[in-house]
């Protein structure tokens, strides 16, 4: 499995393998919403959980598609499919190497590009834990996205559409998460729906995956 | 399944697109042996031998095989072009639990390839990488779909080589293939006759029921 993630790391790392294109778009997202905006510092400061989190999701669903289509192009998914790693396993290291490569950036430039949207001094901790919490959700769900679309010629439109439902939740609670220790309220309830869509996800989505593509497989 | 047989296929019927292509197929392959699968383009050579690797449902029969003992290589190689010869084995290496990847380099001349990136190798060169994986895997029976096209002679001749070498250890290949590897141990099993007949469908409406 460690095998796997690191493989796909190195992928992603190397010469057109997509790396920084959720980094990249996540820092075009938010650098040109106050230009959209406006002057009005207040108003940034209102919406910047939202725009933070949003960004964050589209930038984790735009490298969604090549978690398995490159792989499913030149033969390697048969390979993989036929050598000794379950394909609960190969989901699980595959969905591990996006968060890694994926959410982790977005996580440590968050709190950058939270300064350029006005976002209140007390919400960076907020921010940067509801991330750390969330994301990896976003990868696993990401992940069975994927699954469900592999071997679809131009499924992207199709994955987005699937996982975009999918990632509401996480949204909202992570964007809500950040929003009320903003305003200076407690935000433990929305944590805690947080962590249980994720943890809920890691233990159920891998199953649901290499269900999924054993039968894109066939 | 009795002692020894690698791989038994009991009446077996595979289907291509929805459309049955071969029927009634019984094959054993035992250690050591080489089978040879011949027939027509769109015979269903590489639907068999998914349905052998377990990555296609048969359409009726059996495929007897033990999963963990089997290694497929298709038309497509798997090969990361953006990852180095020798990071492309040491993957598959690791994937399957095998320690050294120098013998595999070796029984493909890769060796003096083996920190150029995948990409930049020719369609032969990548086809030998492809191959070598093989190596890298110490399963038993390799289901091999034409292994040797875009293969120079000298390079079919270490295909060749390394296969029997694979046998002499006791493995067994099923290979689907047009030309002649010069296998002393191969069988060769011709596909025509297992070709599927399609039912005949007279009435209009039959053929949307």
């Amino acid at each position: 499995m460690i095998a796997l993630t690191l493989r796909d790391i190195r992928l992603a790392m190397r010469a057109g393998g997509g790396f920084g294109l959720g980094l990249a778009f996540f820092l075009i997202v938010v650098v040109l919403v106050p230009f959209g905006v406006g002057p009005r510092a207040d108003l940034l400061a209102a919406i910047a959980p939202g725009i933070l989190w949003l960004g964050a999701l589209l930038a984790c669903l735009l490298s969604l598609d090549r978690i398995f289509a490159l792989d499913w192009e030149d033969g390697s998914l048969d390979l993989i499919a036929t050598s000794p790693l379950p394909l609960e396993t190969v989901v699980s290291a595959k969905a591990l190497a996006h968060w890694l490569t994926t959410g982790v950036p977005l996580i440590l430039a968050a709190p950058v590009l939270g300064l350029l949207l006005n976002l209140a001094p007390g919400a960076y901790g907020a921010l940067i834990v509801s991330l750390l919490i969330g994301t990896p959700a976003l990868s696993v769900i990401g992940t069975f996205g994927a699954a469900l679309t592999v071997g679809l010629k131009r499924g992207g439109l199709l994955l987005s559409l699937l996982v975009l439902p999918l990632y509401m939740p996480t949204l909202i609670f992570g964007a809500d998460m950040v929003r009320r220790s903003a305003m200076g309220i407690e935000g433990t309830v929305p944590m805690l729906m947080l962590v249980g869509i994720t943890c809920g996800a890691i233990a159920l989505l891998p199953f649901a995956s290499a269900a999924v593509l054993r039968v894109n497989l066939r | 399944m009795a002692d020894g047989t690698l791989l038994s296929l009991r009446s077996l019927s595979v289907a291509r697109g929805g459309i049955e292509v071969l029927s009634g197929l019984d094959l054993d392959v035992i250690p050591g042996e080489a089978v040879i699968l011949r027939g027509p383009n769109g015979i269903g050579k590489t639907t068999l031998l998914r349905s052998m690797a377990g990555l296609q449902l048969a359409r009726a029969g059996r495929v007897e095989v033990d999963a963990e003992t089997l290694v497929y290589a298709g038309h497509a190689d798997g090969v990361k072009p953006t990852l180095s010869v020798a990071e492309n084995l040491t993957f598959w290496a690791d994937v399957f639990g095998v320690k050294e990847i120098g013998p595999a380099l070796t029984a493909f001349e890769l060796e003096a390839l083996a920190e150029r990136p995948a990409g930049a190798l020719s369609a032969g060169q990548r086809r030998r990488l492809g191959l070598a994986r093989l190596l890298v895997t110490g399963r038993k029976l390799w289901l091999l779909d034409e292994p040797t096209v875009s293969l120079d002679t000298h390079a079919v001749g270490m295909f060749a080589r390394a296969v029997e070498a694979h046998l002499a250890m006791g493995g067994a290949a099923v290979i689907a293939t047009h030309i002649e590897l010069g296998l002393a141990q191969a069988r060769v099993v011709e596909l025509s006759p297992f070709k599927a007949v399609l039912p005949d469908i007279d009435d209009f409406n039959e053929a949307f029921a």
